[in-house]
């Protein structure tokens, strides 16, 4: 293998090259990614990135050896002739990894509205605090990680918040007890939370209001709209390899000969998950995974099998889950102490399968071991 | 290999711990506490730890 491609110059596309090196690779590297930045890291762009513009890069980037072609994006991919298309120009490569990621969902009608924003890269948080001064009413929409998140955020910057949201907050990413927590703190902070589904913005020349399936509406001078992501898989079209949920990837890392896929983007039969097919959407598992598909490549196959884990920010508190946290498990509370800290146990049929925790960091590696034992 | 963690950054996410257990840990107070010396044998974890610490705070010193 004498030229290998990465698309996707994130944290699982940076983490597969330097990987690659490691492992001895020692022919032309090629990474093409969308935005004009070099890897950086996302996690923060939702959290203290918002009130301060800190370099976010990460680290090492420099050090791999590679051609970056940076704020150019794959527009296909060319299975015959093996290479990768970026407009006019093609990569030409002997092994690839697919690490686009995702994209964030946008409203369905306004969407293009000045004063609406969605939150996915960079570009989109210097967007966003530029125009933190645009009036004090801002409208979260979605209830999720980064919808709870945004708000708790931009609620400290002392907007007016209000958070509408179809279910719970994070009820379906941490379940009930867990996210009646989030819920009741943002609360107390002073976030309004509407239950509802968003149907579109409107205005004049601006986004004005925010409108709800029941015919109410909510005034905004500013709208974030948080309503989940999908895989970056547009480029793939016509090569069998990216559907809606994901590049697929089986259990030796590749979706193809050739081609592997990390991060975001790739969907797999965890082990741990009953070898359902799965997609992980945290920043650990883009770094782990990135470096897996290299192994991949390079023909070193191995089990793939981390245990999620997942950080999130709630008004100076981290919340952080290992395991499986969804709505579908039983979840209890076996700690609550004051100071806003928790910890909640997640189980499937009895076992336990994850935990969530606030303030109780050093009980981690413990549960780790224990989730990691009962699923093996 | 010698290694060195911005205690002033560490958020104690124990990331670094998850990936090198062997030079990272958390005490009892969540404090982390690590071996600024560890083996050469561990470099691959503990670069990976680097990378996973989210807010970088851990530095592999060179030489
Ligand atoms: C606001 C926010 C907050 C988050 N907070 C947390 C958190 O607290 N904890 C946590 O664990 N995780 C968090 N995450 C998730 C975490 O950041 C992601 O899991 C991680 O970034 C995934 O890395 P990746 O390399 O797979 O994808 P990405 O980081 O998305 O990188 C993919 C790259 O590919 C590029 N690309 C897309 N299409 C093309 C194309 N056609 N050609 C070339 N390049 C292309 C994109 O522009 C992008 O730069 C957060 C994410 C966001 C957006
Ligand atoms: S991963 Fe980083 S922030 Fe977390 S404990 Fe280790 S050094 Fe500290």
């Amino acid at each position: 293998m004498r030229r290998i491609a990465i698309v996707g110059a994130g944290l699982a596309g940076f983490s597969a090259g330097r990987e690659l090196r490691r492992l001895g690779f020692d022919g032309d590297l090629t990474v093409i990614g969308a935005e004009p930045h070099r890897p950086y890291r996302r996690p923060p762009l939702s959290k203290e990135h918002l009130l301060a513009d800190d370099d976010l890069t990460l680290r090492g980037a420099d050090e791999i050896g590679a051609t970056w072609m940076l704020g150019r994006a794959a527009t296909g991919l060319d299975l015959e002739r093996r290479a990768v298309l970026v407009g006019e120009a093609a990569v030409a490569f002997d092994g690839l990894v697919i690490a686009t990621g995702l994209r964030a969902k946008t409203l369905r009608e306004g969407a293009d509205l000045p004063g609406v924003h969605v939150l996915r890269g960079l570009d989109d948080a210097r967007g966003l605090r530029r125009e933190l001064g645009a009036g004090p009413r801002t409208v979260v929409v979605g209830g999720g990680f980064i919808g709870s998140e945004t708000a708790a955020t931009l609620r400290g910057l002392g907007l007016e918040v209000t958070l509408v949201t179809g279910t719970p907050v994070l009820r379906s990413v941490l379940g009930a007890e867990a996210g009646a927590i989030a819920e009741a703190r943002h609360r107390e902070h002073g976030v309004t939370i509407r239950t509802g589904r968003v149907t579109g913005v409107s205005g004049t020349g601006r986004v004005e209001r925010v409108h709800l399936d029941d015919g109410r509406t909510v005034p905004a001078d500013l709208v974030v709209a948080a309503l989940g992501s999908e895989p970056e898989t547009e480029w793939l079209r016509g090569t069998g390899l990216g559907g809606e949920g994901g590049v697929i990837v089986g259990p030796d890392g590749l979706a193809a000969p050739g081609i592997a896929a990390a991060g975001d983007v790739a969907r797999w039969p965890h082990p741990l998950h009953s070898g359902r097919t799965l997609r992980i959407e945290h920043y650990a598992n883009a770094a782990e995974q990135g470096a897996h598909a290299a192994r991949a490549l390079l023909g070193r196959t191995s089990r793939y099998a981390p245990l999620p884990n997942f950080w999130s920010h709630l008004y100076g508190r981290r919340l952080q889950a290992l395991g499986f946290t969804g709505a579908d498990c039983d979840s209890r509370l076996v700690a609550r102490e004051p100071g806003h800290r928790f910890i909640a146990e997640y189980r499937l049929r009895g076992r336990l399968v994850g935990v969530a925790a606030a303030g109780f960091a050093s009980a981690l590696p413990e549960y780790r071991r224990r989730i990691a034992a009962e699923l093996a | 290999m010698k290694i060195r963690v911005d205690m002033a950054k560490c958020e104690t996410h124990a990331q670094c711990v998850f990936a090198a257990p062997e030079a990272f840990a958390l005490d009892d107070d969540d404090e982390l506490v690590y071996d600024p010396g560890p083996d050469d044998g561990l470099r691959a974890k503990i670069e990976q730890a680097a990378l996973m610490c989210p807010v970088q705070a851990i530095f592999i010193e060179q030489g």
